[in-house]
């Protein structure tokens, strides 16, 4: 099947003669040659330099004479000089400009072979002042007449990015790349698209711009443009959050036939697109129908994965591992599957048995036990050890199946082999947490392989076991003295075990372990150099000589059950990774933020590096960073007076000056009304050239999921220079839209927001803060009693303080303040005079967002003070401050 | 997006030869980290993908991002004497990667007829040609062996100052695999269907998992452009045309479909349709699945009984389960046996067995295996006294063990299909209206054909 031997390989191409020069005075020599009039010598020369270069001699102090052979029409020359350029140009970016005449020269020459080559290579050459001179040729290259120069140059405007992103921009590169979306050539098509999301991915920008008519010309070029074309497709469309659940639904029936291609990477990027669009199909009835059928599409070429070769298994294996968790039917019926094959690497077998456990139920738990078993006479001990695990996992997962399971490890014990004895007691403890009082018969046959135990973990595990079934043990002492011989030498988790466990068995069989627990004690608080081991001996002590009935609560008290683990992700973590497909990101299981450098934060409460790239930016008072800061809440004159008392309304910030937006100022808020979150925005046409009609507008992943139900925003009447307007923009809130976010860091309120204005196609961007109020549920009321009972259980570390002065007077009335929140969805739960403090009050609040967070708030005003205290307490610490900034703002402004 | 750097190195790690795209990664350091990770990683916690924070500790999944962000990632694939690695500093698409690794290993292959650390010091020029042509910043390109032979060629006598030559059309256009203006003196076409059978058998004789991974491949020495269409007797499409009950003889459901970047794919998902412009020479048209229960053709049953220190006996049966019309070609069936064995003697009713040390296991062949027949063969070892076991105690789970490996048969059987795939047609439609002639074979033979002995 191999292709036949094509005569190229052998004959006298051989260039392994180029390696073979090591005398002294070689570069000398190698001068000369590469000065030589023949032609052939220059070439073999310079063949020669590069060959010094590939086994990573330091040939830099060629470099004058190597440049002096790229005038030439030979091209092959041209490109071996070019690659010994773009490898010493660093070192050596002075002379590199002595090159740039060439390059020029090259990129109009009537070749487009050379055309391309010359700004491929120019992009390639990271000296800053040639990239002044790459502007002239790349933007003719990208209206080149050959479609190999235009593909050549889209890619390179991404290097151009890489180097000098302003550059980019002023030459309006960018808007040259959008257009090639639009080019008749697939490839070019393809390229753009590359270089598009790539330039999107490390600006944190939305370059890409998906429109309608963008998408049908990525769904047109999907199907014409060479297989990396449609992973590059693929991967941008994963990243485009469809308006509604019907343009879902169109775009996944464009890349189903996907599926059937033999490029497995093109098969997993189309696999992320279904099963992120999938999430925005909504779950009516003719919908879930169509979601089962598309269930059914998915499973076959995720079978087949496994059957290409073993590093793509591997990365197969690991995004199955997220998909199972996220929609577990795709694959309940194919566990056969993932049976592990003796020559299978281990990488590879590793990751089916996580699959495996993920996918064991009552009806295929026999098979799966016989194959667990089977692998544990396996000759890889980890693998081994996994295995007999494994087992365990499965008996801690389906109660019913448990018994089988522990029959298959008694089994296993009986082999005596030694780390699979191990591994099986220390999974047998699990299963004695998970299912206490109900297998104790077994105890004997652990107890037969005491002294097979030489592992800490093993050893812990049975001597928990000891302890805990002392009763039910005859011998349960004197197996625990075996041990105490050696207590000194043990692992301090050893150590710490045969401490708690003589301690139970004192406290169940007090007359004969008298001497014991006092020995164990004795070693623990006066041998022992280890803290933990002391701490613990000296609390068991005073427990047993004050009060032994306490002492029983304690140390004999009910454990808490644990938990199958094998769905662990966290599903915010799972949406986010199923959004990763194929990439990085799924094999490690953790998002992109957590390994990957950003060049210009994109999303974060560091905002400010983004800020200063962009010459646009307006220094106006956007609420723009420290989110510290509470000034970033002030009262803006733009608001306007009290309108009505009991409405909500958008707290208008300028967010866009005229200069960044061709002539259209903006003011822009938040608010709900009716139960729907609506951006307001206020457009003073400055002096842009048209009437405002029509703008389109999207939005960049956010902190609260929030993104326009319709891309399209119509100004009625249209807004003439001059004059100004309201547009309003719905929005919804969907996981899709959810930036990522880290744990103990406070939220970014910021929402980025690009908007095309399709009169002038002037796309600007700006970023508006998020007032928290506009997402609270008109549903947060909550019962007194559970108000208390949340109020207690809220650690305290997750409470925020603060004081707000200078509240209006007429804010100060405690029953206006709660219409007034009502009408905001902050719903009053109780009040009550502070106890021993005249004219001090303290009021409850509760409030829920849409997406389910929960803030519970005090508030304590005191008579004639133009102050109130706030206390909030919330578990989702991240988005405590927008709360209690939502908070402030309502008590200032109303 | 993709890949910082590509190169290659030998078993050691040693460079050589590479390619740094995007200029974010020290070249040099990354190498010698990867180097590092050959020689210090155990062989059973490698990973083929793995990360290297800025510290140069090397982290798998559950780890990174734990040493903050940073750092670079490795993806690698090996082939022959030498490994081909990827790094990147971003979140990139591994899949593509890998696919990509394995297409350039390809590549290299087609040129030089191997990929090895010879074969690149021989040819280091047109691999650092090829490299700037396959990937661009790290974006995969083309990497069509045949194309890309159009403009880059190891011609000695290249060298000629008109360099007139041209990009390929095929290099941009939306026929990318194929050049233009071909010509062959006979216009022919092989078709071979050729399926594989999956199969691992538990110890206790149940069939764990059988499955047919089948191909049809082409052989295409067409001139110019040709359209082509193929027939094939599935069932779908019998459906999807309401025909089903024309169908002469059965009509069979094909199993996740893949094929060839040729195949207008959404045209199949429409009606069914397999048309295609078809490479030029040898390629995959399409691979399918057929996941129905197949019964193991070649069956194998092993009696072992070992006598510690002294001697180990096999009785192997076999039997072939096809129809006794059809004969299994080249028959080999290889038992795993303790690797300290001496003395062997073999009895078999067919074919002939022989003892491979090398591999600690014997072969039993038989030239031509007609269906519905059994055969019984016999092997007689003797064991030292003392085992390799008993005097190395960490090796003794090994020493136990390693001989339990599954038994595997390979095998061929001409002119049948598990499947009862069945080629309808072959239309081939070229402007010039040559004619062509299809050429259509079937084989089935043995893909991962495990056995597990008691």
């Amino acid at each position: 099947m191999a292709k036949g031997k094509d005569g190229g390989g052998g004959g006298n191409s051989n260039d392994s003669k180029y390696f073979t020069t090591q005398k002294k005075g070689e570069m000398h020599e190698l001068r000369m040659e590469l000065h030589a009039t023949e032609k052939h010598v220059k070439v073999d020369a310079v063949k020669k330099v590069i060959a010094s270069m590939t086994v990573g001699k330091d040939v830099s102090m060629l470099f004058t004479d190597v440049l002096n052979c790229v005038q030439t029409g030979n091209i092959e020359l041209k490109k071996l000089v070019y690659l010994y350029l773009i490898n010493y140009a660093k070192t050596q970016p002075e002379l590199t400009l002595l090159a740039v005449n060439t390059f020029v020269k090259d990129s109009a020459d009537a070749n487009p072979l050379i055309r391309a080559l010359a700004v491929r290579t120019m992009g390639c050459i990271r000296v800053d002042r040639i990239t002044e001179y790459l502007c002239e040729p790349l933007g003719r290259a990208l209206r080149d007449d050959d479609p190999y120069v235009r593909k050549t140059a889209a890619v390179c405007v991404a290097k151009l990015y890489d180097i000098a992103p302003e550059l980019v921009a002023e030459r309006g590169f960018l808007d040259t790349l959008h257009d090639l979306i639009s080019d008749s050539n697939p490839s070019v098509v393809a390229n753009a698209v590359a270089a598009l999301s790539e330039i999107a991915e490390s600006s944190g920008k939305d370059v890409m711009k998906v429109s309608a008519a963008v998408l049908q010309k990525l769904l047109a070029a999907l199907n014409e443009c060479t297989e990396w074309g449609q992973v590059f497709i693929l991967d941008s469309l994963a990243k485009y959050t469809p308006a509604d659940g019907r343009e879902a639904e169109g775009i996944i029936e464009r890349v189903t036939p996907r599926l059937q291609h033999a490029n497995s990477a093109v098969v997993m990027s189309a696999v992320k697109v279904i099963l992120s669009y999938m999430e925005l199909m909504g779950s009516s009835n003719i919908r879930s129908d169509a979601i089962r059928s598309l269930t059914r599409k998915l499973a076959p070429p995720l079978v087949t994965l496994l059957n290409s070769e073993p590093e793509i298994q591997y990365v197969a294996l690991r995004n199955i591992n997220l998909i199972v968790q996220k929609r577990p039917h795709i694959l309940e019926n194919e566990i056969k599957v993932f049976f592990c094959k003796y020559n299978d690497p281990i990488y590879v077998k590793m990751e089916k048995l996580e699959i495996i456990i993920k996918l064991v139920s009552e009806k295929n738990i026999d098979q799966v036990l016989l194959e667990l078993k089977e692998y544990s006479t396996e000759v890889d001990v980890d693998f081994v050890r996994k295995s007999v695990s494994a087992i365990g996992r499965c008996a801690v997962k389906l109660e019913r199946a448990a018994e089988r399971c522990i029959g298959v490890l008694l089994e296993l014990i009986q082999t005596k082999v030694n780390y699979v004895v191990q591994e099986s007691v220390i999974v047998i403890k699990d299963i004695f947490r998970r299912y206490p009082n109900r297998y104790e018969s077994i105890i004997a046959t652990l107890c037969d392989n005491l002294d097979t135990l030489d592992e800490p973990l093993a050893k812990a595990s049975m001597i928990w076991i000891i302890g805990e079934y002392a009763e039910r043990i005859d011998n349960a002492d004197e197996l625990l003295d075996t041990f105490l011989e050696t207590f000194e030498e043990e692992d301090p988790a050893v150590q710490l075990q045969l401490l708690t466990a003589t301690v139970k068995c004192f406290l169940k069989n007090p007359e004969d372990t008298q001497d014991m627990v006092q020995r164990v004690l004795d070693l623990a608080t006066e041998e022992s150099d280890n803290p933990d081991l002391r701490d613990r001996g000296f609390i068991y002590w005073r427990l047993l000589s004050t009060d032994p009935e306490a002492a029983k609560m304690v140390v004999l008290g009910d454990k808490p059950v644990i938990e199958d683990d094998t769905f662990r992700l966290d599903p915010g973590l799972l949406n986010v990774l199923i959004g990763q497909i194929a990439t990085l990101s799924s094999v490690y299981h953790k998002p992109p933020e957590a390994f990957v450098v950003r060049r210009a934060a994109g999303i974060s409460a560091d905002d400010d590096e983004e800020d200063d790239d962009d010459e646009n930016y307006e220094d106006g008072d956007t609420g723009e960073g420290d989110l510290l800061d509470m000034g970033g809440m002030n009262i803006n004159d733009s608001r306007g007076a009290t309108a009505s008392v009991y409405e909500t309304k958008s707290p208008m910030n300028k967010v866009c000056g005229a200069e960044k937006s061709n002539g259209i100022e903006v003011y822009a808020g938040f608010r709900q009304v009716n139960g729907t979150i609506r951006m307001e925005m206020q457009m003073n046409n400055i002096s842009s050239p048209a009437e405002i009609q029509g703008l389109a507008i999207q939005l960049n992943k956010n902190s609260f999921g929030l993104s326009p139900t319709s891309q399209q925003i119509s100004c009625n009447p249209p807004i003439a220079p001059g004059s100004s307007g309201i547009a309003t923009v719905e929005l919804v809130v969907t996981p899709n839209m959810l930036a990522p976010q880290s744990a103990n860091q406070p939220a970014s309120p910021q929402v980025q927001i690009a908007i095309k204005n399709m009169q002038t196609g002037t796309v600007f961007y700006f970023a508006v803060d998020f007032n928290l109020e506009a997402l609270f549920s008109q549903d947060g009321t909550m019962e007194r009693s559970v108000f208390i009972e949340s109020w207690k259980s809220i650690d305290d570390r997750n409470e925020l303080y603060g004081t707000v002065s200078d509240i209006p007077p007429e804010n100060l009335d405690i029953d206006t303040v709660i219409n007034k929140f009502k009408a905001n969805n902050i719903f009053f739960i109780a009040r009550r005079p502070v106890p021993n403090a005249e004219g001090q009050e303290v009021v409850y609040f509760f409030m829920r967002t849409i997406t389910q967070m929960e803030f519970l708030a005090e508030l304590t005003f005191k008579q004639g003070v133009t102050a109130c205290k706030i206390c909030l307490k919330t578990e989702n610490s991240s988005y405590g401050l927008l709360a209690k900034q939502a908070i402030e703002y309502l008590l200032r402004d109303f | 997006m993709v890949a910082s750097a590509v190169f290659i190195t030998d078993l050691q790690g040693k460079a050589i030869i590479s390619r740094n795209y995007r200029g974010d990664v020290p070249l040099t350091q990354v190498i010698e980290t990867f180097a590092k990770y050959l020689v210090e990683v155990d062989d059973e916690a490698k990973k083929p993908v793995f990360h290297v924070d800025v510290n140069g500790d090397v982290q798998s999944g559950e780890d990174v991002g734990a040493t903050g962000t940073g750092g670079e990632h490795f993806v690698y694939v090996s082939h022959q004497n030498v490994y081909l690695c990827a790094v990147t500093t971003k979140n990139s698409n591994v899949a593509l990667i890998f696919t990509f690794l394995y297409r350039l290993a390809q590549v290299f292959k087609d040129y030089f007829g191997s990929l090895e650390e010879e074969s690149i010091r021989d040819n280091f020029v047109v691999i650092y040609e090829l490299l700037d042509e396959t990937m661009d910043h790290g974006m995969p390109q083309s990497l069509d062996s045949n194309i890309l032979r159009s403009f880059i060629t190891q011609d000695a006598n290249r060298m000629s100052e008109d360099s007139k030559s041209k990009p390929p059309v095929a290099l941009t256009n939306a026929v990318s695999w194929r050049a233009e203006g071909i010509k062959h003196k006979k216009n022919e076409i092989f078709l071979d269907v050729v399926e594989k059978l999956n199969l691992l058998v538990a110890a206790n004789g149940t069939v764990l998992h059988s499955e047919i991974n089948a191909a049809v491949k082409m052989r295409s020495f067409l001139s110019g452009m040709p359209e082509l269409k193929l027939g094939l007797n599935d069932k779908l499409m019998f459906e999807a045309t309401g025909r089903s009950n024309q169908a002469k003889g059965k009509s069979i459901e094909l199993e996740d479909i893949k094929f060839h970047q040729c195949v207008r794919l959404a045209r199949f998902e429409n009606d069914r349709t397999i048309s295609f412009i078809p490479p030029d020479g040898e390629f995959d048209l399409m691979t399918y699945r057929l996941n129905t229960k197949v019964k193991p053709l070649i069956w194998v049953e092993a009696v072992v009984e070992p006598h510690k220190g002294s001697r180990i006996e096999y009785m192997i049966k076999t039997r072939s389960q096809f129809k006794s019309r059809s004969v299994a070609n080249n028959v080999e069936i290889i038992i795993p046996v303790p690797p300290d064995v001496d003395s062997p003697s073999f009895k078999s009713s067919v074919g002939n067995v022989t003892y491979l040390p090398d591999k600690d296991a014997i072969v039993w062949n038989i030239k031509q295996f007609h269906g519905g027949r059994e055969y019984l063969m016999r092997a007689h070892f003797g064991l030292p006294s003392i085992s390799a076991a008993d005097v190395d105690p960490d090796g003794k789970k090994k020493g136990e063990n390693s001989w339990k490996k599954p038994i595997s048969v390979n095998f061929e059987i001409p002119y049948f299909t598990v499947s009862g795939i069945q080629v309808r047609y072959l239309k081939i439609i070229e402007k010039s209206g040559y004619q062509a002639l299809p050429w259509v074979r079937y084989i089935t033979a043995n893909g991962d054909y495990q056995l597990r002995m008691a």
